[in-house]
């Protein structure tokens, strides 16, 4: 069936209409016309990262490299090696499961492209893990305006990704991904720069975790409870904005803040916090400590709880679609070795990242605790009503950084 | 209400055509000179100074997150059953 709208053009309509032309034209001229202020590529580097994450029951760490070189004045290249050893289980499986070991490899390749002072770039990412395997693409562009006051920047990705399952050879999934992201740089003054981030994110296809369950009550199961698939939608769009800071400080030191917000289909709403202040010792020495906040309410259709199977067409207990708050506190410590510049290294750094944050979570509760007592009744909560799930995790990066 | 609404629009029209006249002249003046951005240019005010650290650091929140976006590429999959 073809419905056709029938459009009714108000005066309104039509000033909305040339507003909308004149800001395409004058982005049009932007790029095309005023190109007579400084873009650069990216700085030569390479970096070779450890990095750690423990907590939850999760052990993950593994290697990262990157390399990046410029080809000629126009053109930087970079190539990005990744490992995730994973060992264990968080909370969500191990109610159903036991622990496992898996490793992912995430592989990127990205060439930068200065065209008459627009800076352009093209990255290619794949991941692939024994049941997952994910591809992505991402282009963007960025330009300088009002005598490089103001960078604009535009952003686009396609992501597909497979999804398995392990010990079910049949099991195939798909799932499809787009971001479109707009960025805006500003200076505000000589120590004061102001950021402005948007990106709209749709999937579509299969967006569950196949190891995860959700529980119902069942009177006849020994626990009073029992677990089956989960049911997502199969679609999502989310929309997110963040406004950032940076401020520097008489003495060669800097303080910045974020803020972001974020909302999706899924009725999840998010807020983020972070601040952050950087002081350095002498030419050699970087200091930087940060604290993050982070809140989110719950997905419509999760419940920790359900009251019977198949109560609800879509279901989760995934404790990321809960609500819940997490607040991380930091510390990075970077020492720079500087070279002569007559050498071919200019610079090398050594840093040390540490975040401890701690998770609390207002609905999901810890269903494992029972399970702990070893016959010992007593202590056992009821059905819906056991403690409510917690907990905190170490990220740790370790890496060198060679400048040339 | 229309009346008010369309008069806005127009306002705001004028404002931005102004706007971006004169930021289309060859003449605009930056408020900030070239020479006045030694601190801007200052490894410490990047919020992307280790790109490898904040890929990741970005990836490790959002596989335990709902939210997501707004903050740079981070690569695929999520190592977070």
């Amino acid at each position: 069936m073809v419905v056709i709208k029938q459009k009714t053009i108000t005066p309104s309509g039509t000033v909305r209409k040339l507003i909308i032309r004149l800001i395409i034209a004058c982005i049009i001229v932007g790029l095309f016309v005023w190109q007579a202020f400084a873009a650069v590529l990216p700085q030569d580097r390479s970096d070779a990262m450890y990095h750690s994450y423990q907590g939850g029951g999760m052990s993950i760490d593994g290697p990262s490299i990157l390399l990046r070189k410029k080809i000629g004045n126009h053109v930087s290249v970079s190539a990005n090696y990744y490992v995730d050893t994973i060992s264990g289980a968080s909370i969500d499986v191990l109610a159903t499961a036991s622990p496992y070991a898996e490793e992912r490899t995430e592989n990127s390749v990205g060439v930068d492209f200065l065209h008459n002072k627009t800076l352009m770039s093209l990255n290619y990412t794949t991941s692939s893990e024994n049941d997952f395997e994910a591809q992505s693409i991402h282009f963007g562009v960025s330009q300088d305006f009002f005598g490089d006051l103001t960078t604009l920047s535009l952003g686009y990705s396609k992501g597909n990704d497979e999804v398995g399952k392990t010990g079910d050879e049949s099991f195939l999934e798909l799932a499809e991904r787009q971001n479109y992201q707009l960025g805006v740089t500003q200076v505000i003054t000589k120590n004061m720069i102001l950021g402005l981030s948007v990106e709209n994110i749709s999937d579509q296809g299969y967006l569950n975790n196949p190891y995860r369950s959700v529980r119902f009550i069942d009177a006849s199961s020994a626990r009073g409870y029992r677990f089956e698939t989960e049911v997502y939608p199969n679609t999502r769009r989310s929309n997110a904005a963040s406004i950032t800071a940076n401020y520097y400080l008489p003495y060669r030191a800097s303080v910045y803040g974020e803020a972001k917000v974020f909302s999706d289909s899924w009725g999840i709403q998010a807020n983020t916090y972070k601040l952050g202040y950087i002081h350095t010792f002498g030419d050699d020495w970087i200091v930087e400590m940060r604290a993050r906040h982070y809140q989110q309410d719950k997905a419509d259709f999760y419940q920790d709880l359900y009251t019977r199977s198949a109560e609800f067409n879509f279901r989760a207990r995934d404790k990321e679609m809960s609500t819940f708050n997490n607040l991380s506190l930091g510390l990075s410590l970077t020492y720079e070795f500087q070279f002569s510049a007559a050498n071919f290294f200019k610079k090398s750094t050594i840093n040390l990242d540490f975040d401890h944050v701690n998770y609390n979570y207002d609905d999901f509760r810890n269903v494992l605790v029972n399970s702990t007592l070893e016959g010992d009744t007593s202590g056992i909560a009821p059905v819906g009503e056991e403690p409510l799930y917690q907990f905190s995790a170490n990220i740790t990066r370790f890496y060198v950084s060679i400048f040339y | 209400m229309k009346a008010i609404k369309s008069t806005h629009l127009r306002l705001l029209l004028v404002i931005m055509v102004s706007g971006f006249a004169s930021g289309c002249s060859s003449t605009f003046e930056p408020w900030v000179k070239p020479y006045e951005r030694d601190n801007l240019a200052d490894p410490i005010m990047s919020m992307n100074r280790n790109p490898v650290s904040l890929a990741y650091t970005h990836h490790a929140y959002q596989a335990r997150e709902g939210a997501r976006g707004a903050e740079g590429g981070a690569g695929g999959g999520c190592g977070c059953n």
